[in-house]
């Protein structure tokens, strides 16, 4: 098995549902909590597993606005993983899952510049490696009903954009997405062979402008039509 | 990438003090007559002990949670963080095996000698390759993802050790060695020309643009927003950025205090004066590791909407 997420990059509305269900479900998970440092002062800073950046992309009249949410990319050549002295972080045979073993990090931060994707934050009163569990412990959870058997982010998203599956299935709706929609991986050039892929924005038609007119050029075409008559 | 003093502490420090060991060890086994004294093996060793003992110890500062340092031993296989922390300990057997030889028996190159000084030098010399290696090997930051940063790194180590080890002789000894004169102004050069091809090797534009980070490849890209009010972790580690003119200016000081000024200082062939050249070198290597860190670009920024780094 090799478990993921597909972000659909063309629903995404930004609205930060799956970064806020994600530091809800996480801070009391497996590798909680998830602390805040000043959370009501001037100066905020925690750790979250999921940030949600939006970009422009192209210029007027074909711009589009990207809503770009990140969290760990569970990648199959994870050099964070290599780098980490510890043991601390490993990647788990069985479904590709990255983890960080809470207590055995010692806070060197070496795992956090390795990743490219900016997947991983120090916990500022932990003093340890935090980032995205894929939810391992809502996706295995036999407690829970079936269909509510996936990550936080995936069942909060309002708008879908979020898909969990196994990429190693072709039949699952992850890879049908991928295939059907040309997904696409973040920074493939460095070769960490990440696992969650994008689906690209559909291509809609341009926006129609309207061009003002002066009152000047108004009145003088309508001057031009009448003694043409 | 955010300097911490703590790691400049430490790569100098520790840097220099393998440096020294290492050439003190070979000069004395290799029979230069200057070194076949043991004050002043004594004194290199001590001074080569205190200041990579002092270095590693600093390095333990940066860590969030210390308590589990023990396990960086762990993963020797894949990591180099891990390799140097058992590269490091591993160096001390021999380093205190070498001096205490010299200390009982005095400066004959007898085996226990040889085992005991080749053994520290070699480890001394592969625990500085490895931190350098740690760096070196994240494709992740361009600046450093090079054969140079060991380079680097080695040079520049064997540079300060040479000038220490030049310093601690004459004032033991009170005269100048002209062989150690001369291997430190070598030393002093080239560390200078790999420093310089360094600095001229980053400047050129490469790697990854905000584009192949983002996906969209045939269309500009830019930030709108972070998603975020204040500066979080990311910010804070690999946001560091530094005004241009700033950057330039301390190269050059950089370039006079570490390279010049030593070199200069050196040419006057004075006892009094090495030390001090000793000193200006350590100083203007913490300026150096200063710009490693504050002139490395994490691909990170391109999220944050740096267009290239
Ligand atoms: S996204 Fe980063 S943290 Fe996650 S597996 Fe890849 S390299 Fe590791
Ligand atoms: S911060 Fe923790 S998980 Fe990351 S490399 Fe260091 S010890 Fe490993
Ligand atoms: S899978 Fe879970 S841990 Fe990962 S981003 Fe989604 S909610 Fe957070």
């Amino acid at each position: 098995m090799k478990l993921g997420l597909v972000v659909d990059l063309d629903t995404c509305v930004g609205c930060h549902g799956c970064a806020t269900a994600c530091k809800q479900w996480n801070t009391s998970g497996t590798i909680g909590p998830l602390s805040d440092e000043n959370p009501y002062g001037k100066d905020p800073n925690g750790a979250w597993l999921n940030r949600i950046r939006t970009y422009e992309v192209d210029d007027t009249p074909n711009s589009k606005t990207v809503n770009m949410p990140m969290s760990c990319m569970h990648c199959d050549n994870a050099a964070c993983v290599t780098v980490c002295p510890t043991g601390a972080s490993y990647k788990r045979e069985e479904d590709g899952i990255v983890l960080v073993d809470q207590d055995k990090c010692m806070g060197c931060n070496l795992c956090s510049w390795a990743c490219p994707y900016g997947a991983r934050e120090l916990d500022p009163q932990e003093g340890t490696m935090k980032k995205c569990t894929l939810c391992v412990d809502r996706i295995y959870d036999e407690k829970l009903p079936e269909d509510e058997r996936k990550p936080a982010c995936v069942m909060t998203c309002p708008t879908k954009s979020r898909v969990f599956g196994d990429f190693d299935d072709p039949n699952s709706e992850v890879s049908q997405l991928v295939r059907d929609r040309a997904g696409k991986q973040l920074m493939p050039e460095l070769g960490y062979e990440p696992v969650n892929t994008y689906l690209p924005p559909r291509n809609k038609p341009v926006v129609e402008m309207y061009e003002t007119t002066s009152l000047k050029d108004t009145v003088k075409g309508w001057v031009n039509k009448v003694i043409a008559r | 990438m955010h300097p911490a003093f703590s790691v400049l502490v430490f790569t100098v420090m520790s840097g220099a003090g393998y440096g020294l060991i290492t050439l003190m060890i070979l000069g004395h086994l290799f029979g230069l007559p200057q070194l076949q004294d043991s004050t002043v093996l004594l004194t290199g060793g001590g001074l080569a002990f205190a200041l990579i003992s002092g270095g590693l110890l600093s390095s333990t500062l940066h860590l969030a949670n210390p308590k589990n340092a023990w396990r960086s031993f762990s993963r020797f296989k894949t990591s180099w963080l891990s390799r140097e922390a058992v590269f490091a300990v591993l160096f001390y057997p021999f380093l205190l095996g070498y001096l205490a030889n010299i200390w009982a028996n005095g400066t004959e190159v007898t085996g226990i000698a040889q085992l005991a000084g080749f053994g520290a030098a070699a480890l001394a010399m592969v625990t500085l390759f490895c931190t350098s290696m740690i760096y070196a090997s994240l494709k992740t930051i361009r600046q450093w993802n090079s054969s140079l940063t060991p380079v680097n790194y080695i040079a520049l180590g064997l540079m300060s050790g040479s000038l220490l080890l030049a310093a601690v002789q004459s004032a033991v000894t009170g005269d100048l060695s002209s062989t150690l004169h001369t291997i430190a102004m070598g030393l002093v050069v080239l560390g200078a020309v790999v420093k310089v091809i360094y600095l001229f090797w980053i400047g050129k534009p490469a790697g990854s643009t905000i584009n192949t980070a983002t996906g969209f490849t045939q269309a500009s890209v830019r930030l709108l927003d972070q998603g975020h009010t204040s500066n979080g972790f990311l910010n804070n580690e690999f946001g560091y950025t530094v005004e241009a003119n700033k950057l330039v200016r301390l190269r050059v000081l950089m370039v006079a205090i570490a390279f010049v000024l030593p070199f200069l200082l050196l040419l006057t062939s004075s006892a009094g004066l090495l030390v001090l050249a000793a000193i200006l070198t350590i100083i203007g290597l913490l300026v150096e590791r200063w710009l490693f860190f504050a002139e490395a670009r994490h691909v990170v920024r391109l999220f944050h909407g740096d267009q290239r780094v």
